[in-house]
């Protein structure tokens, strides 16, 4: 096997090996319920670290993307309470707003030659704020065609459902896929991560690709917001904060590396689920505090980061022997 | 000597334009910003309020200094200081004496430096990501040492360091002035800076030039965790307890952002450390500034973030070779100076 393979691979093997675990346990999580929940669940986060892994691939990063999903949340709460405006129209609106918002971070970060962890932190600050000015309060939204929405789903067999939300998270992680290895753009922002210099060199357009990679993660990061106000029925300011760092946290567990230039986005889903899956355990464990969370998703990191070292020292070692 | 000096303050310019206009736009709003009162032999004001609320930024903001100029950064500090302060409460409330509590918390914080720095130095992972798993665990290790609440205590000594004074200023500003100038001098009257910058302009070559890069490396994410730990005791002190969810909580970011206000580049090399408290403090008088004048708080974050992008951007390398242009630079401005060049 290709080592490029082997951090997906292991990724994959963990999350079966820890999923029969916690089956051996409690027998039930077998069941396509819990399956379709975890989807669901962890929808938002899922169609969020989708952008996250196009910007990592890329060798950068993106710190704004929890305070967009509260700006989008909030904007469609208030936009759906004062106004007359279909939510379908909203939608159209507040995805064009998180695209902007994510061009022009990658316009600044180009342009200015800054680094992207301090232009998307003041992205951070930026959308957040906004989300407070628009409204401090959490609004709940009441329009029917959310609950129109909410209702569909695909049954599964044996009472599981996969939600609207949980769909749509499986249709972005195909289409992100799709744009990763089969698309021109896909192979720039790999190229990209490889070293802008190089790149640049080989004829990849760097502010084009670079405007755009940010731009998808704002869009994202919009859509995210959308699926996490259907999840939750409501707009918050202060909702979804450090979801950048648990969309970062599915990428690197995922077996992308932070250096950017490789890695997969089917990985990241993976990492997802195995976020999710701790955390069902501890919800199905019911003795576990929920701070087991973090420390067991800390270590997880930790194996993962400590993978990837061996596996570069093999191939390198590989490569000086042939 | 005064060339020494003239060099310094031509460094911490743009930081204390910076700071006065914000000063000067705050006292304009609100014109008892700039009163200076002494009460029971000790100063009270907004302005000794900037010093001691920026505290705990100024103290993480000295530790990511070194590390931000050897290359590296710390995403962990936030999480650090959550760790230490619950190491401090659990350890006075469990009867050890403060010495021992200060000891033992400062013993931790230099572990979690460790753990960072042999993550870096020995195993070679990019700090980003290194740090970023103590970040993640961090928070969960403090409650678990807090076991999930809150924990409270009234020892006198260990809140002393919150909320004291000593010669006129609150405890805190006498804690990091002392501590910041012990390692400014340490940096900066010894070689130890200069190899500093080296590792962070280029590792490889330093190590083939023979600086040891593993140990100055760790010593940076030591020296960091050290910070983090005075931080968390003090932000411990303050609230008389420690809060594992919300101590420190993005303070990280702070951190980092008063380094990148200060000018010291995230790509390494250079540094200041009186510029990234500069730094730290510019960042306490916006937020301080905004509450005094009366703005509605929602802006707050709006007005944070506009200063803090219009000062990047003056920073920024497009904008300051778009202003050589403008301005002929220092040295231009003596011909036969240039001549000699």
């Amino acid at each position: 096997m290709k080592p490029k393979y082997l951090p997906l691979t292991a990724t994959l093997v963990i999350f079966l090996l820890g999923y029969a675990l916690c089956v051996a346990q409690y027998p039930n999580m077998l069941s396509t319920r819990v399956i379709g929940n975890l989807l669901t669940d962890n929808a938002f986060l899922g169609i969020a670290a989708v952008g996250m892994t196009f910007v990592i691939f890329s060798g950068g990063i993106d710190l704004s993307i929890g305070s967009v999903i509260a700006f989008t949340g909030v904007f469609l709460a208030v936009v759906l309470e004062h106004t007359s405006i279909h939510p379908l129209i909203a939608f159209a609106m507040v995805l064009a707003i998180a695209t902007l918002f994510g061009a022009a971070m990658g316009a600044i970060i180009h342009y200015l030659e800054m680094p992207a962890f301090i232009v998307t932190l003041a992205g951070m600050f930026l959308a957040r704020g906004m989300a407070f000015v628009l409204s401090i309060d959490s609004i709940p939204i009441k329009h029917p065609f959310y609950a129109t929405l909410k209702g569909l789903y695909f049954k599964l067999p044996g009472a599981g459902r996969i939600t609207l939300i949980g769909g749509l998270m499986l249709l972005v992680f195909a289409v992100g896929i799709l744009i990763a290895h089969r698309t021109r753009f896909g192979t720039n922002v790999y190229a990209l991560g490889g070293g802008a210099a190089t790149a640049r060199l080989m004829g990849v357009p760097v502010a084009a690709t670079t405007i755009r990679i940010y731009a998808l993660s704002g869009l994202l990061a919009g859509l995210s917001g959308i699926v996490f106000s259907l999840y939750t029925s409501a707009g918050y300011s202060l909702a979804a904060v450090g979801v950048e760092l648990d969309a970062i946290t599915a990428v690197v567990i995922g077996g992308t590396l932070l250096t950017g230039g490789s890695g997969f986005v089917a990985g990241t889903l993976v990492g997802i689920l195995i976020q999710g899956l701790i955390q069902t355990y501890i919800t199905f464990d019911g003795s576990l505090s929920s701070w087991w969370t973090k420390i067991l998703i800390g270590l997880l990191l930790f194996a993962f980061i400590l993978l990837q070292k061996g596996i570069i020292f093999v191939s390198r070692h590989r490569q000086q022997r042939a | 000597m005064t060339s020494f000096f003239k060099l310094y303050f031509n460094r911490l310019l743009p930081q204390l334009i910076a700071l006065g206009l914000i000063i000067m736009a705050v006292s304009l709003v609100f014109p008892g910003f700039l009163n200076i009162e002494i009460q029971n032999g000790r100063l009270y004001g907004s302005l000794i309020d900037i010093l001691n609320r920026g505290a705990p930024v100024v103290l993480l903001a000295i530790g990511m200094t070194i590390v931000i100029a050897t290359k590296g950064i710390d995403l962990s500090v936030g999480a650090v200081m959550a760790i230490c302060g619950a190491t401090a409460a659990a350890a006075i409330t469990s009867g050890h004496s403060v010495p021992a509590t200060l000891l033992i918390t400062l013993g931790v914080g230099i572990l979690c430096g460790l753990w960072n720095g042999v993550l870096v130095a020995v195993l070679d992972i990019q700090p980003i990501i290194a740090t970023l798993v103590l970040m993640v665990a961090g928070r969960g290790i403090a409650q678990l040492i807090t076991e999930g609440a809150i924990l409270t205590f009234n020892d006198p000594g260990l809140i002393f360091i919150g909320s004291g004074s000593f010669a006129g200023l609150p405890m805190p500003v006498v804690i990091w002035l002392v501590f910041g100038m012990l390692i400014a001098v340490l940096v900066r009257r010894t070689a130890l800076g200069m190899l500093i910058e080296a590792i962070g302009v280029n590792r490889q070559a330093s190590t083939l030039s023979g600086v040891l890069t593993p140990v100055l490396l760790n010593a940076a994410y030591v020296l960091c965790g050290l910070c983090a730990a005075i931080a968390g005791i003090i932000a411990a002190a303050d609230i008389r307890g420690a809060d594992a969810n919300n101590a420190g909580l993005w303070l990280e970011l702070d951190a980092i952002l008063a380094v990148v206000v200060g000018g010291t580049s995230l790509l390494g090399g250079r540094f200041s450390i009186a510029a990234s408290v500069l730094g730290a403090i510019i960042i306490q008088a916006i937020n301080t500034g905004i509450l005094l004048s009366g703005f509605p708080p929602e802006f707050n974050l709006i007005i944070k973030a506009a200063i803090i992008v219009f000062i990047l951007v003056l920073q920024s390398p497009r904008v300051r070779t778009a202003f050589a242009f403008l301005v002929p630079a220092r040295g231009a401005r003596n011909p036969s100076e240039r001549a000699a060049k």
